[in-house]
């Protein structure tokens, strides 16, 4: 039973690496309507602010904040001069383009710091707690409790805040939305740029765990779609629940589905995807869009 | 007084001319209608007037010059277009696409009471006031769509083709909610249909494009006394 608990406990601490990524691309796809397959090497950037900025001797919970503000604006940035020349045309191209500018910033990154894992300091500290017979380390805690609120916040912001509606809506028809008045292509960019900040966050949680290298978060981005696409593209909350399942049963299933194992534990997401997209396409918390004509 | 002014407005697609020297008057709390075949340039003349195609020639509201402008910054100016085909934002719901018309407003009061408005002029939008849009029938989103413009309490509307898709009976219900709407709030309109007796019994004044140019202005009567304007456009 203990180790059945220390299972579950580990996996929800992945899970919510996992969902970190997961809330940053449901962001985009909320404010843009994109999923922007760049978030995870966005985010990586990001990180190695954080690692350059302590490297020259300012603190980590400065350097921390300065990387946000500068992933703002690299987001913001990313969209006025990138994005926007694809947004009126077909969305797949759009997300091509995404895909490319990640290749482009992983070897961007690897050129500038090479592909050697780098040493990242941790936000908590390293000391673990036992309870009733569980240790959990306070990384993990601290790392679920910044994901819950990020969550809670961005709840918030979509269903109780005019931004969020604004947003919302400039995803869903940039051309009514103008029409409205909304400043489209701003609303574009702080789209972007609160992702960007996101991922900063995540990227700061994960880096101390995994090291840092351009490809960190190749690995999360793609349990992180699997979250996105189990929860619902639509649902904070459900993408954050389902990358803890995700976490969970891929942990679960690596000790006692014996012919998973290890090293068939990137395949458990997969595999409750398929499920998932039979039983209910719309993801599991995610609103079915019904169109009538 | 002339609230909104076309003098000798050309746009293209590419290569292919659509408007050719339109020209239009609309006085301050009138409606226009413009009539016209398929591929007149009716729809193009609207997207000129709210900055979503590049337009030639001289456009001014209030006096003041637009052409050129972004659509957020002519909607900010007072001007609501309804476009062809409705535009409501289908995954959010009622409610939520008049409050995103209501974006610009400050005034918090104000946008519960023309809320309440709208759907006094809509009843069918009440029951419907949480569901999402794209769950809406035709003539409902037509309706939320005019809704959305009423939101940003506009002083010109702009109706593309409001009655395309509808029952006869629909169309007249929500031509029948236009009209009260354009007698209590004095909303200046400029209306692009299809359905001339429709049209007819919403304008003051229409005119007649073809190939991007007027060929025909004049009051509705006079209009409707028009043989050729009976023949193309009033089915005998």
């Amino acid at each position: 039973m203990g180790k059945f608990v220390q299972l579950v406990v580990d996996g929800l601490s992945t899970g919510s690496v996992y969902a970190a990524l997961a809330l940053a691309i449901v962001l985009v796809h909320q404010a843009t309507g994109l999923i922007n397959f760049a978030q995870g090497g966005m985010a990586v950037l990001s990180a190695y602010a954080v690692w350059w900025l302590t490297n020259r001797g300012l603190p980590l919970v400065a350097a921390i904040l300065v990387a946000i503000v500068l992933s703002v604006v690299f987001g913001a940035l990313v969209e006025r001069w990138l994005m926007r020349r694809f947004e009126r045309g077909d969305p797949d191209t759009a997300v091509v383009v995404t895909i490319g500018l990640l290749t482009l910033i992983t070897g961007f990154a690897g050129w500038l710091w090479t592909y050697n894992n780098q040493q990242f300091p941790s936000l908590f500290p390293l000391d673990t707690v036992s309870f009733l017979g569980v240790s959990v380390s306070v990384r993990s805690l601290g790392t679920t409790a910044v994901i819950v609120v990020a969550m809670l916040l961005l709840q918030g912001l979509f269903v109780g805040t005019k931004l969020g509606l604004a947003l919302r809506a400039v995803a869903i028809n940039p051309q009514s939305a103008a029409f409205c008045g909304l400043p489209v292509g701003r609303l574009l960019m702080v789209g972007w740029g609160l992702a960007a900040a996101l991922g900063a966050v995540a990227a700061v949680l994960v880096a101390p765990q995994l090291t840092l290298t351009p490809g960190m978060l190749d690995n999360a981005l793609v349990y992180a779609l699997a979250a996105v696409i189990l929860g619902g593209l639509t649902s904070p909350i459900g993408v954050v629940i389902a990358a803890w399942i995700i976490g969970i049963l891929e942990n679960l299933a690596a000790v006692y589905v014996p012919f998973i194992g290890f090293d068939l534990k990137v395949a458990v997401p997969f595999i409750l995807i398929f499920v998932v997209l039979i039983v209910r396409p719309q993801g599991l918390f995610g609103r079915k869009t019904v169109v009538r004509v | 007084m002339t609230l909104l002014e076309l003098e000798g407005v050309t746009a293209s697609y590419g290569p292919v001319q659509v408007l050719d020297g339109v020209s239009l008057s609309v006085p301050e709390e009138g409606a226009v209608g413009i009539l016209g075949a398929n591929g007149a340039g009716k729809t193009t003349t609207l997207r000129a007037i709210s900055g979503t195609v590049r337009a030639g020639g001289r456009i001014t509201f209030d006096g003041k010059d637009i052409r050129g402008m972004r659509p957020d910054q002519v909607a900010a100016l007072g001007i609501a277009h309804v476009p062809e085909g409705r535009g409501t934002l289908g995954d959010l719901t009622v409610r939520d696409n008049l409050r995103v018309g209501a974006y610009l407003r400050k005034d918090r009061k104000g946008v519960d009471k023309d809320i309440d408005y709208c759907l006094d002029l809509f009843p069918n939008l009440e029951e419907r006031i949480t569901s999402n849009a794209s769950a809406l029938s035709g003539g409902e989103q037509q309706m939320l769509a005019v809704g959305r413009a009423i939101m940003s309490k506009p002083r010109l509307m702009l109706l593309d083709e409001a009655s395309l898709g509808l029952a006869p009976s629909t169309a007249k219900n929500v031509y029948d909610a236009i009209r009260r709407l354009r007698v209590e709030s004095g909303i200046a309109m400029v209306v692009v249909e299809q359905n001339a007796n429709l049209a007819f019994t919403l304008v003051d004044s229409a005119t007649v494009l073809e190939t991007g140019r007027n060929v025909l202005t004049g009051t509705s009567a006079e209009l409707k006394g028009m043989d050729e304007i009976r023949r193309a456009y009033l089915g005998g």
